[in-house]
């Protein structure tokens, strides 16, 4: 193997963040007009982006703020909702370079979305070079953060049918991460389904938006893990 | 209610999870049935969380836009993997729904 320069590592990680970051910017903008819509305070919004860094989270995060449900059921659901992060950074603490100290480690972690964590698991064959992640990681933060002040800034001048129209970006953008994975997975669309089911009855039971995802998520996940216990074991 | 203390909480179990991991179980392996536990957790709060939730997310009493931006967004993602196109698509679903009966 090649030795590669830091300067190098940190350039290709640039470069393979684009993808990312074409992602990223609509979807912050979406964030960043939706959280003023939603009548949530700028310097919030532009905090969560800033520290929580996490799309999904942020974008139910501020739903529930709105829908008025406790601090408990956000950080819980923020929680729940990020538990899958624990298998991704197990994965990638295994394929990060020797290099890496603690330290490192602990950045790096920072940047672990679903993203970064696709496109760093299929980079390279050997170790990751953690000047490739820092590369990746700076790129796609950097742009979910324009992203998140474009959409802040942008917000004031449309008009009601518009912003009205964006209540559904996140809901689309969830649909649109879901589906690739349940044409081509099984146990992806039968705990889905699972979990619509089961947070539909705890919505007509009147359980609270915020727990109904919870129970649901951890239920279905669980029945899941049941059922497909032997099919997809990798 | 600070809103600011509500960040801060959103962030630190956001970053717990990223980090622990990286940390602490650079050479452990997980049971089966927690992995599969986990690998599955994505779906199943993805699901949760568009439905019914989507039906509300244009107004109340209003699910026109909704659906309509909603089975866009299916049939997009269905046959393009671009999710900036697919978020497109269902925004402007619903945005022609909402001029339509506005």
């Amino acid at each position: 193997m090649n030795q590669v320069s830091e300067k190098e590592n940190f350039l290709q990680g640039v470069k393979a963040a684009t993808p990312i970051a074409v992602g990223y910017i609509p979807i912050a903008i979406t964030f960043g007009l939706l959280a003023k819509s939603l009548g949530i305070p700028s310097y919030v919004s532009f905090l969560m982006s800033l520290l929580i860094y996490a799309g999904a989270s942020q974008f139910i995060g501020i739903n529930l703020i709105v829908l008025g449900a406790s601090w408990w059921e956000i950080v819980v659901t923020t929680f729940i909702l990020n538990l899958r992060h624990f298998l991704m950074t197990a994965t990638l603490s295994q394929k990060l370079e020797k290099q890496a100290s603690r330290k490192w480690r602990m950045l790096l972690s920072f940047g672990i979305t679903d993203e970064t964590f696709s496109v760093s698991s299929f980079q390279s064959q050997g170790p990751l070079p953690r000047y490739f992640s820092l590369g990746l990681n700076t790129i796609a933060f950097v742009s979910w953060n324009i992203g998140t002040w474009l959409g802040l800034f942008c917000a004031s001048g449309l008009p009601d049918t518009v912003k009205s129209s964006m209540g559904i970006a996140l809901y689309v953008m969830f649909i649109g991460l879901l589906i690739p994975q349940v044409k081509k997975s099984k146990s992806a669309l039968v705990v889905s389904l699972l979990a619509i089911t089961i947070n539909s009855l705890s919505n007509w039971l009147g359980i609270s938006n915020g727990w109904g995802i919870i129970i649901a998520t951890v239920f279905s996940a669980a029945i899941g893990a049941q059922l497909f216990a032997r099919e997809e074991s990798n | 209610m600070n809103l600011i203390y509500l960040v801060f909480a959103m962030a630190f179990v956001t970053y717990i999870p990223r980090m622990l991991p990286m940390v602490l179980l650079q050479n452990v392996n997980l049971p089966s049935y927690v992995k599969q536990f986990m690998k599955l957790i994505p779906f199943a709060a993805l699901g949760a969380l568009i439905f019914p939730g989507v039906l509300s997310s244009t107004g109340a009493n209003h699910m026109e836009p909704a659906i309509v931006g909603c089975s866009m967004a299916i049939l997009l993602a269905w046959f393009e993997r671009n999710l900036i196109i697919v978020v497109a698509g269902g925004i402007a679903g619903a945005l022609v729904m909402n001029l339509l009966f506005a």
